[in-house]
């Protein structure tokens, strides 16, 4: 390496390295704000992932319907929801209506699985028990009204087929056979006993079923068949949606997908306000690091006018003595800007935490951001003095005693 | 030639006239002692003369050639090529070792070499404390840091201002032999200096007052 350039960077670690109690001011201003441009706009690129999770609380905002006159089979839902990135799908619960009576009332049973459905509907408030197992019931809040069922009692669900020719009704477990006195066609009631653990409080229409397992209801419908419908919850933004929908119905044609339009917007327009308020804090905040960090390095460089005076007088043209104190100030704002963008990191998980409980993403991609914004800020921030400390008069500078 | 003249020279700041028509000469290898009460244009005329101020009126020639009229850039290459600064305050670079700030004046001049940088210490008595710095030296010895800056270049003339000023005694004798030694290859000195002992150690005095020369002598006493 040229000796001159050796020289240069002589200079320049000598600076930062035996004056650091003074670069150590300057580099903190450079840190807080490096730290704060990195930590916000990881949570600026995070708010929609994380948000995405916290409306996930709302319900689910995909329903899988079968695309013909049918039902959904386990083939064609596995499938379909493999075009879900796995660390997005939140859950999905399938549903299987059967319609039934109970105390000689029509009501409709939804067979579920009720650990998938605490995932696609967290909203759901139980006065009682969920059912655990085979044989029990989660009752909708209207339908135990309407038929005075409470958590506790003793249940059947009846299911009522006419018998044909070719049935072979032995094998059924629990029936009573009876002759319409008009028709003398034979029916038969297939009774399927059920415990209520508790009482389903939503406010909407899930009020209105009557909710067992998936078994049961097979049991009590004598028929193993798809699902009527399949709700998911993803955690995606609306565009990514639409996009994953879009791929499930050009590949899966047995299917069909469809956004909850009422909760995907809602959660756009959420999101897109939240996103703009980090924005701006973000703009504000880089404003007054700017205008800290200029302060701080005017401070940093009127200290040293009669070095720059000294430096002058032994021949130093503008120019060097500017190409100096900028690259001491671009050294100090690299290395702010990399200290700035792991503190970033920490910043802003523990906003994240706090804020909406879970972990934060790590972006890669603001290191070299946060360490370029810190670079130009301090370098402008440099300019300034460092221009006004090059007009010094040498001979001013270094008589003043 | 002369090294350098001063025709007419006046330097007024605002309104106070700190050199009054003052006309000096000054011969290739001379040593000058310029001396006077303070407030007499002593440092005003130091500054003109090393080409780091311009004067209101009159002609500063240099090797034959008028810097009075030059541009900051040109009076900026003089200064490094042709001078070299001795200061009452020594100025050294407080995050540069010894050895270093000799370095920053060849940096600016054309090359830095630390060797040669060594030797100059060498020279000024000071090789072995080139590691340290300037906080970590007396007075004298950053004095004699300075001087080995200001020889580094090897320059034409040597401009010191109030040079020992600073100094005891003993590092007083030690910068006047320096400058006895520098005298002796055929440097020029220019010493601005208010201490008679320091002045006589010239060959000619040149008294200042009120920003005039009021006497240009030879002086017998000079030992050289």
């Amino acid at each position: 390496m040229n000796k001159k350039r050796m020289m240069f960077i002589r200079m320049i670690a000598a600076s930062l390295v035996r004056r650091r109690s003074r670069m150590i001011i300057a580099l903190l201003s450079i840190v807080v704000g490096g730290t704060i441009l990195s930590g916000l706009g990881m949570i600026y690129y995070d708010v929609p992932r994380q948000m995405s999770s916290q409306f996930r609380s709302y319900g689910a905002n995909i329903i899988i319907t079968p695309s013909k006159d049918s039902f959904i089979e386990d083939d064609d839902l596995l499938s379909g929801l493999s075009f879900f990135p796995q660390e997005e799908l939140e859950g999905y619960t399938p549903y299987r209506y059967e319609n039934t009576s109970v105390h000689n009332m029509p009501v409709t049973l939804a067979g579920i699985d009720f650990d998938s459905v605490q995932k696609t509907s967290p909203y759901w408030r139980i006065n009682g028990g969920r059912p655990t197992s085979d044989g029990e019931a989660l009752v909708g809040a209207k339908v135990a009204e309407r038929l005075g069922i409470s958590a506790g009692d003793d249940i059947s669900a009846v299911n009522s087929f006419e018998v044909t020719d070719d049935m072979d009704i032995s094998k059924i477990p629990d029936y009573e056979m009876y002759t319409s006195p008009d028709t003398g066609e034979q029916f038969c009631d297939h009774e399927l006993s059920l415990k209520v653990t508790g009482i389903l409080q939503t406010g909407g229409s899930e009020e209105e079923y009557i909710y067992v397992s998936l078994s049961d209801v097979a049991d009590l419908a004598l028929t193993d068949r798809g699902y009527d419908i399949v709700e998911v919850s993803v955690a995606a933004t609306q565009d990514r949606l639409s996009s994953y929908i879009e791929t499930i119905n050009s590949n899966v044609f047995n299917i069909s997908a469809k956004l909850v339009k009422r909760v995907t917007a809602s959660e756009s327009t959420v999101l897109t306000k939240l996103q703009s308020l980090v924005f701006i804090v973000t703009a504000v905040v880089l404003v007054l690091t700017m205008i800290c960090v200029a302060t701080t390095m005017t401070a940093v460089i009127a200290e040293r006018r009669r070095e720059i005076g000294l430096r002058k007088a032994l021949g130093a043209y503008n120019s060097s003595i500017v190409g100096q104190f900028l690259t001491e100030g671009l050294v100090l704002g690299a290395i702010g800007g990399i200290l700035g963008s792991i503190l970033g990191y920490v910043f802003a998980q523990i906003v994240s935490q706090n804020v909406f409980g879970s972990s934060i993403m790590f972006r890669p991609v603001l290191i070299p951001i946060t360490i370029a914004a810190s670079v130009l800020v301090t370098g402008i921030a440099c300019l300034i003095p460092i221009k006004s400390a090059v007009e010094v008069d040498p001979a001013l500078v270094l008589k003043g005693e | 030639m002369s090294l350098l003249e001063l025709k007419n020279i006046s330097k007024i700041y605002g309104g106070l006239k700190a050199l009054d028509n003052v006309s000096l000469r000054i011969e290739k290898g001379e040593w000058i002692a310029i001396m006077g009460p303070s407030g007499s244009g002593k440092s005003t005329m130091m500054n003109i003369v090393g080409a780091l101020d311009k004067p209101t009126s009159g002609e500063v020639i240099f090797d034959g050639r008028d810097i009075s009229k030059e541009s900051n850039k040109r009076l900026t290459e003089l200064h490094r090529d042709k001078i070299g600064l001795v200061f009452q305050q020594f100025h050294l670079i407080n995050y540069l070792n010894a050895v270093e700030n000799v370095m920053v004046a060849q940096y600016y001049h054309s090359m830095p070499d630390e060797k040669e940088a060594l030797e100059a210490l060498e020279r000024v008595g000071l090789a072995e404390r080139a590691r340290h710095l300037p906080s970590q030296l007396s007075g004298g010895e950053q004095q004699r840091v300075c001087i080995a800056r200001a020889l580094i270049n090897s320059p034409e003339l040597i401009l010191a201002d109030e040079p020992t000023g600073n100094l005891d005694e003993a590092n007083e004798n030690i910068v006047l032999e320096i400058f006895r030694q520098l005298h002796k290859e055929g440097t020029s000195l220019i010493v601005v200096t208010h201490d008679p002992e320091v002045g006589e150690e010239a060959q000619r005095i040149v008294r200042l007052e009120h920003g005039k020369v009021i006497s240009d002598q030879k002086n017998e006493l000079f030992k050289g």
